[in-house]
């Protein structure tokens, strides 16, 4: 930390000087000209590192994403650096999960950082991003799955896929699979992502014909469940829906197992991750969780990054780390599309990404600001997550 | 019949939590808000030793009694002694706790992170009963067993024992207590330990049965705790028993007849209700206060 500032106070006092007296030899206008490199793409070299932050909760309730958002910057920043040509002086900050925070480190970042990365949750960025909007810095969400979060402006950006791309697929293969007629749905209303999540699967099993004999909700800090799955399992379902954070989720399928409840568990992007397995054991046999992120998938970029994450930090990474690393590496495409690391030339760039290869797939962002990849739908099998698609 | 079992299980850590919470309040007249913050370090400490101790729950249960015992004498030491002459001692009690409650739960961040912290799947065995169409696990009969017996022997102590006598003594007039030879500044500190050895009893078999320990599980549950003891009737032992288990079933029927969002309204709601009927609580006798 304190290297960073320090780091940061000295670039900062380098680039008033270079303002100061050697504005004669660029020729470009204004005081940030030396973001502007020489040639273009992998040949394209920025002689300033290019400051980026990243806002992601490392505390709070959403710390276990935050926490694996950081690895997965870390990881990227590790291998840019290597590569060269560009550099990134990355200022990772933590929302506590609070959305007033959150604005706080975004108006901090607004000042001196040509782009933004964040915050975790979908909640946080309704509130923080229209501040780094309205300052002209360009915004990468990299975990926000709710609906809305491009429409807040033309500088946010996400590498994410939302709730809206993931989960109809998931409730059709699912279906497909296990032949699904009636289900029961549950959700804690009391978060925007999950509220979302909700919605989203509502719309999903109507459309596919799928009949939903309750819906049930619960708080996001609630741990006993036991007396909304005895109602859930008096209903006889083919399969329980839920749409909750990884906290709620494993209380929630270890309950659901030790009642006798032996259906599948569909879940929404807060179960796509490794601790389900860890921490719910055996009960989480069973449960559908659709993804943008593959883990088993046998690309040379997704196995590289696999062995790459676990010799860094001795263990495997999730969907959250996996898509950080892939918001570092869209900067860093849109950075050298234009070999600028300037605010707008850095939009222009992120605007302009087609078929880019990532750990998550073949990557475009849309004209909603929105990516578009293939989504995979996992079930857990012997442990872990087996695609089922 | 599961249902039934849900309450029954849920309201029994709501008792046991609230007994330890009302001991204090009945005898010493204080409210000790750090008692959430019990709750959740028991929880997190119990996981430690049987995780990274290897120990059996059965050893760590007491070791997280003794430890609970320990961090009430702190909390009576240095939240509520130093206090104690002071005219709003009551008051001022009740903002040191929360106080040095919210240090115990930042102690906790810094020592085991954010994230939520679970006993090993193979701490307890996961043996499970089927009564007619309900399940019941080992587990749930083992807190439930557990809670009763601790709640009997509160009972009994308070009730019979020496110690007893000497705390009801304090409870009744701690001068006199003084006067008669009682060492008051003792039998203050035995109450906090005991009481939060329970709660930390509580606490980490409250992990157990959900699964789960968070650093804010002890704040979800005070409120819960408070209106336990207040329908109860205030430092009443048998009334936080019954206004535990009652909140257990009245949440789990709100979800049954009710619907899910309607819980907490509809067990409040009831309190309220049983508040207004009986305001001394439960189990309370009307209280006349001295100047």
């Amino acid at each position: 930390m304190k290297t960073s500032v320090k780091t940061l106070a000295l670039t900062g006092t380098l680039a008033l000087i270079l303002t100061a007296c050697g504005d004669s030899g660029s020729g470009d206008a204004g005081g940030e000209g030396e973001l502007v490199g020489s040639g273009s793409g992998d040949s394209c070299v920025i002689e300033t590192p290019v400051p980026v932050g990243a806002v992601v909760s490392l505390t709070g309730a959403a710390a276990s994403y935050g926490e694996s958002q950081k690895k997965g910057l870390e990881l990227a920043l590790e291998q840019l650096t290597e590569k060269g040509g560009v550099e990134y002086d990355l200022k990772i900050e933590d929302d506590a999960t609070d959305p007033r925070q959150g604005i706080t480190v975004f108006e901090q970042l607004s000042e001196d950082r040509s782009a933004i990365i964040g915050p975790t949750l979908s909640n946080g960025a309704f509130q923080a991003q229209p501040i780094a909007q309205e300052a002209g810095v360009p915004v990468v969400a990299i975990s926000n799955t709710a609906d809305g979060i491009t429409a807040q402006g033309d500088y946010i950006f996400r590498v994410s896929l939302t709730e809206a791309q993931v989960i109809p697929q998931t409730v059709e293969v699912a279906k497909a699979e296990y032949g699904l007629e009636k289900v029961v749905v549950m959700y804690s209303n009391d978060d925007a992502f999950t509220e979302s999540g909700y919605k989203v699967f509502a719309s999903a099993l109507e459309e596919q014909g799928v009949e939903v004999l309750d819906t049930l909700t619960f708080s996001k800090a609630d741990t006993d469940f036991r007396a909304l799955l005895t109602e859930a399992k008096g209903d006889q379902p083919d399969a329980i829906v839920v749409s909750g954070l990884i906290e709620a989720a494993i209380p929630l399928v270890t309950q659901a197992r030790e009642l006798g409840i032996d259906v599948p568990i569909i879940g929404g992007n807060g179960f796509n991750n490794p601790k389900l397995m860890a921490d719910a054991g055996e009960a989480a046999e069973g449960v559908v969780v659709g993804a943008a992120w593959n883990s088993a998938s046998e690309g040379e970029l997704n196995t590289a990054f696999l062995a790459d994450f676990e010799e860094k930090f001795g263990s495997k990474p999730d969907q959250f780390a996996a898509q950080a690393y892939v918001g570092l590496a869209a900067i860093d495409a849109a950075v050298r599309s234009g070999c600028s690391g300037e605010r707008d030339a850095i939009k222009e760039g992120l605007a302009g990404l087609t078929d880019l290869e990532t750990v998550l797939g073949t990557l475009s962002i849309n004209a909603d600001r929105d990516s578009e990849h293939p989504a995979v739908v996992q079930v857990v099998e012997g442990g872990t997550f087996t695609p089922l698609n | 019949m599961q249902q039934l079992l849900n309450g029954l299980f849920l309201g029994s850590i709501y008792a046991l939590f609230a007994i330890g919470f009302t001991l204090v309040f009945g005898i010493l007249d204080r409210l000790n808000l750090a008692h959430p913050a019990v709750f959740a370090a028991a929880a997190f400490v119990g996981i430690e030793l049987v995780a990274v101790g290897g120990l059996s729950i059965w050893v760590a249960l007491p070791l997280v009694a003794l430890f609970g015992a320990v961090l009430g004498l702190v909390i009576e030491r240095v939240a509520f002694r130093p206090l104690k002459g002071r005219p709003d001692a009551h008051f001022a009690g009740l903002i040191g706790s929360i106080g040095l409650g919210g240090m115990v739960v930042a102690l906790l961040l810094w020592r085991y992170g954010p994230d939520t912290r679970r006993f090993p799947a193979d701490a307890f065995p996961s043996t499970a009963f089927e009564i007619g169409s309900a399940r019941v696990t080992l587990l749930q009969v083992a807190i439930l067993a557990i809670s009763i017996v601790l709640m009997a022997g509160l009972t009994w102590l308070v009730g019979r024992s020496p110690l007893g006598r000497a705390m009801r003594a304090v409870a009744e007039n701690p001068r006199a207590a003084t006067v008669l030879g009682l060492n008051v500044d003792r039998v203050t500190a035995t109450t906090f330990a005991l009481s939060s050895a329970l709660g930390a009893v509580a606490g980490a078999l409250f992990a157990m049965n959900v699964n789960s320990a968070q650093l804010g599980m002890g704040s979800a549950i005070e409120l819960k705790g408070l209106a336990v003891i207040i329908v109860g009737g205030m430092g009443s032992l048998p009334g936080a028993l019954v206004g535990g288990l009652l909140l257990g079933l009245a949440e789990v029927f709100a979800v049954q007849y009710v619907g899910s969002s309607w819980r907490d309204l509809v067990a409040f709601g009831l309190l309220f209700l049983l508040l207004i009927v009986r305001p001394q609580g439960l189990f309370g006798s009307k209280r006349v206060r001295e100047v």
